[in-house]
């Protein structure tokens, strides 16, 4: 059933998305991009001795990418850069492994119906990756492809 | 609207046509296929099926250069559909047809063959606003090679070409307009005819892409009197991998070879080699066989059933998609042209056409969402991507009805 994907978490945080605005003072910020569908999407963060004191974003995107950015950004705040990406590793492996949902993923299971959507994993992908780059520092935008 | 639905069914036995494609029986997680993709690629009847099997089973051998049997065989049927092409067209002879990949081949040929040969430095080419990536990238690959420009003709807000301004942009520098016959974007019809004669006026060439426009009304090129015309098989109801450009014989004959290989030469030593005649010149390398046979059997099941006859009742099966989509509060048809054909591409406010296409899917009801190889089109009407109910003549009335029904619900959903 296709409400197995568009699970009600999902449905509230792509209708309501959550810290969806620019942020002034942000010292971290990368652009991803998805040129299959054109989904373009802006992050922000506030880094702090290591730690990611704010995360934000904004852009267009579907229901899986908005609810994946805003639950992403909630979940990020108050953890360390090596925590942020220990989480993006286990999001990625959530989404395109049949392992297990590991336990500290929180809120973030509910994307777990996307592995039967092969067609819209980087969808759900895109704010992560965009994430990895922000971490990195890298300027170029990031594609999904 | 039973009017129509009965209008509809009265002048064309849709049911019987269904039957001819295999593909249509199948459900789709658990509800009967609805397949309005045709755009992209349309499905296979049987008559093509059974052509690609014979010939693997019974004639396979390479062609033109066997004095046996099965080679005899299958030059003889890989031919016999240049001969159909050339009806299919109208070109004067079968040698002004030469089998390529599909469209995006042809219109790469000649902006290749005549584009290196005929564009100079501060040369333009023309194409419209509506293009297809495949009918964009070629010329800006020539002119970026050539210090060329190119230059684009505007639409509107319904999808149509500003005819005024496309007049202003033909010039002495003008050496090419390529233009589609249909958008696959949009579903306008362009007036090739008119836009031919113009380029002609003003001493340039003109191409138009047919990818669109084959599988949906007659097509004549010596009444367009366009230089150049390609389509593509898979779209026509044949199979991938082939498709056609048709070009007049006095072009096609100044051109250089586009690829060097066997079947285009004459003769060939280390010091010169000469050419084979046309088409042969611009066909190297064993081409799919099996494809353009299967292409033969494609355009002789569309001949059969008659393009006036698919044309007619696309044109009603359009006009009662338009209304049923009208009904749905928040949605925007993108491509409203007064001349159009078979494509409903629209948006559904706050609603991404991904979760759409996502939701239909699901629903058994296969449309396509995203950009559709034509950006700009997205950029002109200031939409990331569109959803697209693109329409074959197996498509029926109530096949509509389920799509504004899985619009309802992914309304439901989303709203």
């Amino acid at each position: 059933m296709v409400d197995d994907l568009y699970q009600e978490l999902i449905l509230d945080h792509s209708k309501r998305p959550r810290n969806c605005h620019p942020m002034e003072g942000a010292n971290r910020k990368a652009e991803g991009y998805n040129p299959l569908c054109g989904d373009k999407l802006k992050l922000y963060l506030k880094v702090e001795d290591g730690v990611v004191r704010d995360a934000s974003f904004e852009g267009s995107g579907c229901a899986i990418s908005t609810a994946s950015a805003s639950l992403m950004t909630e979940s990020l705040k108050g953890k360390t850069r090596e925590e942020a990406i220990k989480l993006l590793d286990k999001f990625h492996d959530l989404l395109t492994t049949d392992t297990p949902a590991a336990k500290d993923l929180g809120k973030l299971v509910v994307f777990c119906g996307v592995r039967d959507y092969p067609a819209r994993v980087k969808c759900a992908t895109l704010a992560w990756h965009t994430l990895r780059s922000a971490l990195e520092g890298v300027d170029t935008p990031v594609t999904t492809e | 609207m039973s009017a129509l639905v009965s209008t509809i069914q009265a002048g064309f036995d849709v049911e019987k046509v269904r039957g001819d494609f295999p593909v249509l029986k199948q459900k789709v997680h658990g509800k009967p296929l609805v397949y309005l993709d045709n755009a992209a690629t349309s499905q296979k009847p049987l008559a093509v099926i059974e052509a690609i099997r014979k010939f693997y089973e019974v004639d396979c051998a390479n062609i033109h250069r066997g004095v046996h049997e099965l080679s005899q065989r299958s030059t003889a049927a890989y031919e016999q559909t240049r001969v159909k092409v050339k009806q299919f067209l109208n070109a004067r002879t079968k040698n002004e047809l030469i089998f390529v990949r599909g469209t995006t081949e042809g219109i790469n040929l000649v902006a290749s063959s005549w584009g290196r040969k005929c564009v100079k430095s501060g040369d333009e080419i023309v194409v419209s606003g509506m293009e297809h990536h495949s009918n964009i990238v070629p010329w800006q690959i020539l002119c970026e090679e050539k210090g060329a420009k190119l230059r684009v003709i505007p639409i509107d807000d319904r999808g149509e070409l500003l005819m005024e301004e496309y007049e202003k942009l033909l010039g002495p520098r003008t050496r090419m307009v390529a233009v589609a016959h249909v958008s696959n974007a949009l579903g306008t019809v362009n007036p090739v005819r008119e836009i031919v004669e113009m380029a002609h006026k003003a001493g340039a060439l003109a191409l138009i892409d047919g990818a669109q426009a084959a599988p949906h009304m007659k097509v004549d090129v010596q009444a367009l009197d366009a230089d150049f015309y390609a389509f593509s098989g898979h779209k026509l109801f044949g199979p991938t991998g082939v498709g056609v450009l048709y070009g007049k014989s006095k072009l096609l004959n100044a051109m250089p070879p586009y690829q060097g290989g066997g079947d285009m030469i004459r003769t060939v030593t280390f010091e010169k080699t000469t050419y084979n005649d046309l088409p042969y010149k611009f066909e190297a390398g064993t081409p799919n066989i099996a494809g353009g046979i299967g292409l033969g059997a494609a355009v002789d099941y569309v001949n059969r059933i008659g393009l006036d006859k698919i044309g007619a009742y696309e044109h009603e099966l359009l006009a009662y998609g338009t209304e049923a989509l009208s009904q749905i509060g928040g949605l925007r048809l993108i491509g409203t042209a007064r001349q159009k054909a078979a494509v409903l591409s629209f948006v559904m406010e706050g609603i991404h056409p991904h979760d759409i296409g996502t939701v239909l899917d699901r629903m058994g009801i296969a449309v396509r969402t995203g950009h559709h190889c034509a950006q700009p089109v997205m950029d002109r009407f200031g939409v990331p991507a569109t959803t697209r109910a693109s329409l074959a003549f197996y498509n029926t009335t109530a096949e509509i009805d389920a799509l504004a029904a899985g619009l309802t619900k992914v309304k439901e959903m989303f709203a």
